[in-house]
């Protein structure tokens, strides 16, 4: 793709997506002390990971049925508190392990 | 409250995001490759944008030679859940945290750098964030080259396998936390309930994946946060319960 073409393209999408994420962080400086702002902002990171992975982790593989399997791994990993890489290498795992099974059915 | 700032903290708390990055910047370089971005290009994005969804959006948008209009109104949606963790993260950073430091941090306010940001029981200083942010994007960075140079050299497989590494993460950051808490756990399956009507309901499911991050996420956290709010010292005792 041309070069030049290319740099407009860059700098307008890299300058949204960085505004997106300084506005607000430049702008609200003082601590909220509202209790309900501030619950709504303890439940906002469980909920946005929560909406992120469910139910978009079952077509992020090959199969969904792999997908599942990865998905109960991490679950389950989690309920054990593993760390964080833990929980993704295990998930990884139980998925390729599943697909490899899966091409020789 | 107390306050981390260690630059060392930092980079050993980012290592696990750098290590989820690498295969997920890596599919994203062979994504770019194979529509015709050239190596530094895709390298480039990933330098400037630092956000996985906005980025893959993007490229058809360019290669297709879609309007600066169309790209603009592309990466809005699909980040605009980030100002909503920007307003969160406003409230953990702490008092060595100043106004040009903001600035600089605001660049590496993704996903996982904030959850892993949020999920610390003390406020997080200028040098504990940057050490967070700059691992995850050699992370990001180095994938995205590795897979825009090597191309399709991975079997199927095995980037298919590498596909749960991230979401693996994200259950990994929840999980704990619903075990303990009843009312998050709620919270939590009220949005995923949510998640999955916007995902296949008829016309719902037409609204872009950006817009539905934020409506699902919104209704769920403002609903417990009136019918169950929590005070700072029940969410300090819980973190350092759990932590």
């Amino acid at each position: 793709m041309d070069n030049t073409k290319f740099l407009i393209y860059l700098v307008a999408m890299a300058g949204v997506t960085y505004l997106v994420r300084m506005v607000p962080l430049v702008l609200v400086n003082k601590p909220i002390k509202n209790k309900y702002i501030l619950s709504f902002l303890y439940y906002v990171p469980y909920t946005v990971l929560s909406v992120m992975t469910v139910p978009a982790i079952f077509y992020a593989t090959d199969s969904y049925i792999s997908a599942a399997i990865g998905f109960a791994v991490a679950v389950v990993a989690g309920l054990l508190k593993r760390s964080l890489v833990q929980v993704a290498v295990f998930s990884s795992i139980a998925v390729l392990v599943v697909e490899l099974v899966m091409n020789f059915i | 409250m107390n306050e981390i700032n260690s630059f060392k903290k930092g980079i050993k708390a980012g290592l696990p995001i750098c290590i989820g990055y690498f295969p997920v910047s890596f599919a994203f370089g062979i994504f770019s490759v194979e529509n015709g971005l050239s190596i530094l290009q895709a390298v480039l994005i990933s330098l400037t944008n630092l956000t996985s969804a906005g980025q893959l959006a993007a490229v058809p948008i360019m290669v297709g030679g879609g309007t600066i209009i169309e790209l603009i109104l592309a990466q809005l949606v699909i980040n605009s859940r980030y100002s909503l963790m920007s307003i969160s993260l406003s409230q953990k950073l702490g008092k060595s945290v100043k106004m040009p430091h903001r600035f600089l941090i605001a660049f590496g306010n993704t996903d996982e750098i904030f959850a892993v940001a949020s999920s610390n029981k003390e406020k997080v200083g200028t040098k504990y964030m940057l050490g967070l942010i700059l691992t995850p994007v050699i992370g990001w960075v180095s994938g995205t080259l590795t897979g825009a140079v090597a191309g399709n050299i991975l079997p199927e497989v095995v980037t298919s396998a590498l596909g749960v590494a991230i979401y693996g993460m994200f259950i990994a950051i929840v999980v704990p936390v619903i075990k303990e808490e009843k009312n998050t756990a709620l919270c939590v399956g009220v949005a995923i309930i949510l998640s999955c009507i916007f995902y296949y309901a008829p016309v719902l499911k037409e609204i872009p994946t950006g817009f539905t991050v934020i409506i699902c996420a919104v209704v769920a956290s403002a609903l417990f946060a009136f019918i169950k709010p929590i005070t700072i010292e029940e969410i300090k005792n819980e973190v350092e319960n759990n932590g």
